[in-house]
């Protein structure tokens, strides 16, 4: 099947009924070793056993934004293109990023009490991270407001690429501003900083919620899609009781 | 620095992000499930997709039946 054959919604649900019972396997065997890795990871000389909380940390910061930034292309999908999948990828997306970047807030926080003595600060990227969870409300909301799904999609579009100026300021605040985040130590020019016990059990919880990511999208679009179906059939109904 | 000083932050971490990827897949699964049987409902009714064969009765006839 090629790629441009997704782009028709019953193709789709074929392709996603498909791949989902598979993806969720394949998710489940990777968290099963991933996990086993982090436990097994030796505890960071600075950080001490509370480097495990990275490993959920830095998945959720990246699933956050990696959302967002396929809600963006969605809406020009929407906004240029008309694809008839992109309002549906973007409206599946938003409560996924919502979820994890919320994961992202509350284990940083959870880091934060005992590394940095507090729970929270007004820090760069900590308050770019937390803009973008309120973006992601505003977004759900907006869904929710416009009762038509082609005009809200419209709408969520615009805000969405408004809200995508918050990526760079997220990803870059800690080279802009005096932060008490550290710097990238992953995603970087050049090789990381972290020492391989430690990466790699990273990566690997990355890679792991990276599949459960794909997963719970594909999912969320299979009913977004069953969803405009069941709203089109009651509009027949009504227009023929009426 | 001992690791069970912070065993407590370490777990709440690991139980917060299991109750948000938890939730979320749950509410993911339940959706599917609730939007199947709402189709399956319409389609009981004699409402179905152009594309889809149709069940017993015409939607109009049994629309006016109902009513």
């Amino acid at each position: 099947m090629a790629v441009i054959d997704l782009a028709n919604p019953s193709r789709f649900l074929k392709f996603a009924n498909r791949t989902i019972p598979w993806l969720g396997g394949v998710t489940v065997v990777a968290f099963a070793f991933a996990i086993n890795q982090a436990i097994a990871a030796p505890d960071d000389y600075q950080q001490g056993a509370t480097v495990k909380i990275m490993f959920l940390h830095v998945p959720g910061a990246w699933l956050g934004m990696l959302a967002w930034g396929l809600m963006t292309i969605a809406a020009l999908g929407t906004l240029v293109w008309r694809h008839p999948l992109a309002d549906v990828a973007a409206k599946a997306a938003a409560p996924i990023g919502t979820a994890f970047t919320l994961m992202c807030l509350i284990t940083g926080s959870l880091w934060g009490r005992p590394m940095w003595g507090t729970y929270w600060v007004w820090d760069a990227r900590l308050t770019s991270v937390l803009i973008l969870f309120l973006l992601y409300l505003g977004v759900i909301a907006l869904w929710r407001t416009v009762e038509d799904p082609s005009r809200a999609a419209r709408a969520v579009a615009i805000l969405t690429l408004v809200g995508a100026i918050d990526l760079p300021i997220i990803k870059f605040s800690v080279d802009w501003w005096n932060t008490l985040h550290q710097g990238a130590s992953v995603f970087r020019l050049g090789a990381p900083t972290i020492d391989r016990s430690i990466l790699i059990p990273l990566l690997l919880m990355t890679a792991a919620f990276t599949l459960l990511f794909a997963a719970l999208l594909l999912a969320a679009m299979r009913n977004e899609i069953l969803r405009r179906r069941v709203r089109a059939l009651r509009l027949m109904q009504a227009s023929c009781v009426s | 620095m001992e690791a069970t000083n912070h065993m407590a932050f370490i777990v709440a971490a690991y139980a917060a992000a299991g109750a948000v990827v938890g939730g979320l897949t749950a509410w993911v699964m339940l959706d599917y499930r609730m939007q199947l049987g709402r189709l399956a409902d319409l389609e009981k009714r004699g409402f179905t997709r152009r594309s889809a064969p149709a069940l017993s009765a015409p939607p109009m006839e049994q629309a006016k039946e109902e009513t």
